[in-house]
């Protein structure tokens, strides 16, 4: 089994000029040109994207579901970052 | 030893809870050991059935009666390589290797849906494929694209998008050949009769005889059991059997008021668990022909490795 389908990437699709890239997926490819070539293959046969990222899943650095509770709580007390937490007098608009 | 025993109950208590609400299952939560080799012996065998189905399809590419029909069929079997990659991507994010599961096939190891070791004789046939064996296929995966494992729902949502034309471009194939000459209309019927059976055997056993099933809806990897989907294939195929003029192949079907669907006859379960087995009309034959490209690609891999380890050796110098 010494076979090598190459290394796992994932691929990244932005739909439209202006719009964010998007996960779609992941590839397996031996270098960049041929993971961005698989990457167009395999996920854009039917006008999905404009453009597209590949980027090695080894390279990726991700939080740990265990986290989601401690790693984002300091964003939970801090209500001032949103709109509603202030008062503005009555009759005041574009605001 | 006793509390982290406690630990993996509460590992459990906080699955369950999430499967509960509704909450997908992602590569990296914490999941049991049973339902993570459940998965991965599902979406294997789903990929590799994605991967055999081309070749039945893919024997009559070259001999399509027009440009148009070969076009669409060409596309097709694209579109089936592509689902066999997404379902492979979606297997190894619960930790097995591309280059295992494809070992497993080889080696027989691993299964793929029995539907494929039937042979394609006529081109009607490739009208029953899509019309019939996707249709089954799609009835099964729209289901699933509320499975509970996150990878494997986003992967079948976009499997139910492409799979759209293929049942369609099935039936217009049926559709005008039941609609030509006496010859051509038979070739459609003689397709229908080879093809039906096979299909419904394509949802499994019946649902008391298969013991995984209700794991499997417990824990939301399936929505419906074999003989629930079944019967809804059944529902909406059999008017369009009889929409194009054929002949369901099945005297004991029968429209069934108080259950507000078909009566149908029983499936030759000696057939169906025979070709399981290993000893359908193709199942050799459909694994040589796997092995073979496998070994006939294997310079192709090893050009691009060696061409990846320069690039690399290059960039550190
Ligand atoms: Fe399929
Ligand atoms: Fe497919
Ligand atoms: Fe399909």
């Amino acid at each position: 089994m010494n076979d090598s389908q190459g290394i796992l990437w994932e691929v990244f699709i932005q739909s439209k000029p202006g719009q964010p890239h998007k996960h779609a997926g992941s590839v397996h490819a031996h270098d960049n040109e041929m993971a961005l070539q698989n990457a167009r293959d395999l996920y854009c046969r039917r006008n999905e994207g404009t453009n597209l990222w590949v980027v090695p899943a080894s390279a990726i650095v991700a939080s740990s579901p265990e986290d989601i509770g401690p790693f984002f709580e300091p964003s939970n007390d801090k209500v001032y970052r949103h709109p509603t937490f202030y008062t503005v007098p009555e009759g005041i608009t574009h605001m | 030893m006793n509390s982290l025993k406690l630990d993996e109950n509460q590992l459990i208590e906080n699955f369950e809870a999430k499967l509960a609400k509704n909450e997908m299952i992602e590569p990296k939560d914490w999941m049991p050991e049973q339902y993570r080799k459940h998965l991965i012996r599902q979406i294997s065998q789903h990929a590799h059935s994605e991967i055999i189905g081309m070749q039945p399809e893919g024997n009559w590419i070259t001999r399509a009666p027009s440009m148009r029909r070969k076009m669409v069929l060409l596309a097709k079997v694209q579109d089936e390589a592509g689902h066999g990659l997404y379902l492979y991507s979606a297997a190894e994010s619960m930790g097995i290797s591309r280059e295992e599961m494809l070992y497993q096939l080889h080696t027989g190891a691993a299964k793929y849906s029995s539907i494929f070791n039937y042979p394609t004789l006529t081109w009607a046939d490739m009208g029953a494929i899509g019309w019939l064996v996707d249709g089954a296929a799609i009835m099964n995966q729209v289901m699933l694209q509320r499975t509970s494992y996150g990878p494997y729902s986003r992967a079948m949502v976009r499997i139910c998008k492409e799979e759209s034309f293929h049942q369609r471009q099935g039936y217009e194939i049926m559709t005008v050949l039941a609609a030509g000459t006496p010859a051509q209309k038979e070739m459609a019927q003689d397709a229908l009769n080879r093809w039906w059976w096979p299909s419904l055997m394509m949802f499994g056993p019946r649902d008391e005889e298969s013991p995984n099933s209700a794991q499997a809806i417990k824990w939301k990897i399936k929505r419906e059991t074999n003989d629930q989907l079944r019967q809804r294939f059944v529902n909406q195929t059999v008017p369009q059997v009889e929409k194009i003029g054929l002949i369901v192949p099945d005297k004991d079907i029968k429209w069934n008021d108080a259950k507000n669907g078909y009566d149908f006859g029983e499936i030759n379960w000696d057939e169906f668990w025979t070709v399981v087995k290993g000893n359908g009309p193709c199942n050799k034959t459909r694994i040589a022909a796997k092995i073979k490209s496998h070994e006939e690609g294997a310079w192709v891999r090893e050009a691009a490795n060696a061409h990846a380890a320069k690039i690399n050796k290059n960039k550190a110098a």
